[in-house]
């Protein structure tokens, strides 16, 4: 085990796959000498050369829909979106050529797409969202969201491997902030949820940075014995473990920090209603970001994501219901 | 920087065949071009019986693009083809049977029913199939080229594409990358003069071949109607991408002499157009070559005739797909077998097929 960044444990997964498997191409904009804007592949250039750690034109659509040809043929493309809100111009490639190969002509398509997305520090309408619904809704794709260290290298090596198009969501406010212990070498964390703390009383369920959020807000909530599910797989979701918590504490609120109509845990909530009504002792609660463009000036952006402050809040009035 | 292609012999008294097409190469290209309206004429009548469902769109008198240039590829080459371009499927190898269930929602369809018309590309033959938003697939051809190039794979990827899709940001981004990493890549602009009702002036104002100079490589431009012009400039543009040479830009003039679908009547069309371009035929044109070799194109006719209707009596006694079935498949297994594209058929006498 060696602790690491989130963001270095992004880097070690794709170093650790590279280095096993020649298939493993990595594309995006600025990623080979400068290292990408985040600097997930630093160093990389230097280790894998300039044709396995490809600088691209600037065309999102044509990163991604390069990656599919690349992929029929036998590669196995990561593709880097510089922000997960560029991804719109690279849309149709996903959600029409990529996700319908396979049911439409028995090919898979084996591309990861990396998603930098998130908020929490002024990077504005344009380099801030978190478009994770935007593809559970489109059938054929699956959609990742590691909240750990750990978990962030185990899901990006799982997302190489997966033969389908993967949507891998790296929150870019656990970068640098988030650190853990992580395993060396290869392995893989399943698309299932994960409990990050157990509980009796209530359950938060959530996903990405939410879920350090939920953890923080419900640490010492008067006693209460909070439990936090940590999603980690969006599409599909593990409808198991959901219900299984929301069973065992009969209280539940949800917490994403998308946009809330249509939002994933908006998913949650529906299958939670149609599967566990009888099991609940309150009302689903969801706390979300409201639906408006996420601003750039700081008490505006504060104003919007869900905070440590409105999850205690809410938690604690579904406790006193 | 528009250069003009090769020329090529454009009629039946030319005194010697063109110089890579045997005798039996040319029968070949005819074939191929009567198979594929033979089928078309036959799904057209199976669809006015109420036998294909949702709409039927065909190729009719554009067969010498996509069987001229499918002609030129090589078995491991990888193809992306279009809803005018059956030909293409014909050539790599695609039964008539499966591609006439195909368009009746059938389970033997080459998609089992999942996806109809020629929206398919059957994975065993090379070739991918297109999605309704054209340029889309400029981009997977550009992206199979960049995995041979980047593996020194001595193949090539062709697509085509039309003058609709010019205007689409996908052309773009396609172009310049596969001129910025000069890659093994064909371009066909099948240029119809239509994108469904729309003419190629409210298209663009520059002509697309034009464009390819822009990106750093040749654009040729042939008469879409001569299924060996077409085959010789793709021989050309593949001979140069396996070489190293980079991308080629082909724009192939034709004519879409049927309506964008099966509903729509074409008013907006002027008659006289149809008129001057079904003197250009490109069956006609290639039946005039291969009479003028001695060999009987009307036993050849009813030859197809023959397979078509067998083909259809197959397609017709097959079953429409379990409704079971319909939520299958959607992703394929963590375990499951590793699949790719694989080998199409390379009838060309040049890679040592005997036609």
């Amino acid at each position: 085990m060696t602790e690491m960044t989130y963001l270095r444990a992004i880097s070690d997964g794709l170093r650790t796959e590279m280095r096993s498997d020649e298939r493993v191409l990595l594309m995006g904009e600025d990623i080979g000498v400068f290292g990408g804007a985040f600097k997930v592949t630093d160093g990389f250039f230097d280790e894998f050369g300039a044709s396995r750690v490809m600088d691209t034109p600037l065309a999102e659509s044509a990163i991604i829909g390069t990656a599919i040809g690349a992929a029929v043929v036998g590669m196995r493309p990561v593709c880097e979106m510089q922000f997960a809100d560029f991804v719109a111009c690279g849309f149709d490639q996903l959600v029409n050529t990529a996700a319908k190969m396979y049911y439409r002509q028995d090919l898979p398509v084996n591309i990861t797409v990396r998603l930098p997305s998130g908020g929490g520090f002024s990077g504005g309408p344009f380099h801030s969202q978190n478009p994770e619904s935007w593809f559970m809704h489109a059938p054929g794709v699956k959609v990742v969201a590691p909240s750990t260290a750990e978990d962030a290298k185990g899901l990006i090596i799982a997302s190489m491997r997966d033969p389908n198009p993967v949507v891998y969501m790296e929150h870019k406010h656990l970068y640098r902030r988030v650190k853990g212990e992580v395993p060396e070498g290869s392995y893989e964390t399943p698309f299932r949820a994960r409990v990050a703390r157990e509980g009796e009383d209530l359950v938060v369920i959530a996903y990405g940075a939410m879920v350090h959020t939920a953890l923080e807000a419900t640490a010492d909530l008067a006693g209460a014995s909070v439990m936090v599910l940590d999603l980690r797989s969006l599409k599909p979701l593990d409808e198991e473990a959901i219900l299984g918590a929301v069973r065992h504490c009969s209280k539940v609120v949800i917490v994403d920090e998308a946009n809330e109509t249509c939002a994933a845990g908006a998913q949650v909530a529906a299958l939670i209603a149609e599967h566990a009504f009888e099991d609940l002792d309150g009302p689903v609660v969801r706390v979300a970001t409201p639906d408006c463009p996420i601003p750039f000036s700081p008490p505006l952006e504060a104003a919007v994501l869900p905070s440590v402050d409105r999850v205690r809040e809410a938690c604690r009035q579904l406790i006193e219901y | 920087m528009a250069t003009s292609s090769t020329e090529v012999p454009s009629g039946p008294t030319a005194p010697a065949g063109p110089a890579h097409l045997t005798p039996g190469d040319r029968v070949g290209l005819l074939r191929a071009m009567l198979l594929m309206r033979a089928v078309e004429a036959r799904a057209m009548n199976l669809y006015r019986q109420g036998k294909v469902p949702g709409s039927f769109y065909d190729g009719f008198g554009q067969e010498a693009v996509s069987v001229g240039a499918a002609w030129a590829m090589s078995a491991a080459d990888r193809l992306c083809v279009l809803h005018r371009d059956l030909g293409a499927h014909l050539v790599r190898g695609v039964d008539p049977a499966t591609i006439l269930s195909q368009y009746m929602g059938r389970e033997a369809g080459v998609t089992g029913g999942r996806d109809g018309n020629v929206h398919f590309g059957d994975r065993r033959t090379g070739c991918v199939g297109m999605t309704s938003m054209l340029p889309d697939m400029m981009l997977v051809a550009t992206g199979m080229a960049m995995a041979f190039k980047l593996r020194g794979e001595a193949r090539c990827a062709l697509t085509w594409f039309g003058d609709g899709s010019t205007s689409r940001g996908d052309f773009h981004e396609a172009m310049n990358w596969a001129g910025v990493q000069r890659l093994p890549v064909i371009f066909v602009l099948e240029n119809n003069q239509f994108a469904y009702s729309t003419p190629t002036h409210l298209q663009y104002a520059v002509d697309p071949i034009e464009r390819a100079a822009g990106y750093g490589f040749p654009g040729v431009s042939v008469d879409g109607n001569d299924a060996e012009a077409v085959f010789e400039a793709t021989r050309e543009a593949r001979e140069r991408a396996i070489a190293g040479g980079g991308p080629t830009l082909i724009e192939a003039v034709t004519m879409r002499m049927h309506g964008h679908g099966a509903h729509d009547d074409m008013k907006y069309v002027p008659k006289a157009l149809v008129e001057e371009w079904r003197k250009k035929d490109p069956i006609d044109r290639q039946s005039a070559r291969v009479a003028a070799l001695g060999h009987d194109v009307d036993a050849l006719r009813e030859e197809v005739r023959a397979q078509v209707e067998q083909a259809t009596e197959v397609a017709l006694a097959g079953p429409m797909p379990d409704p079971a079935t319909a939520t299958d498949r959607v992703f394929h297994p963590r375990d499951g077998e590793e699949i790719l594209l694989e080998d199409g058929a390379a009838p060309w006498s040049g890679f040592g097929a005997t036609s």
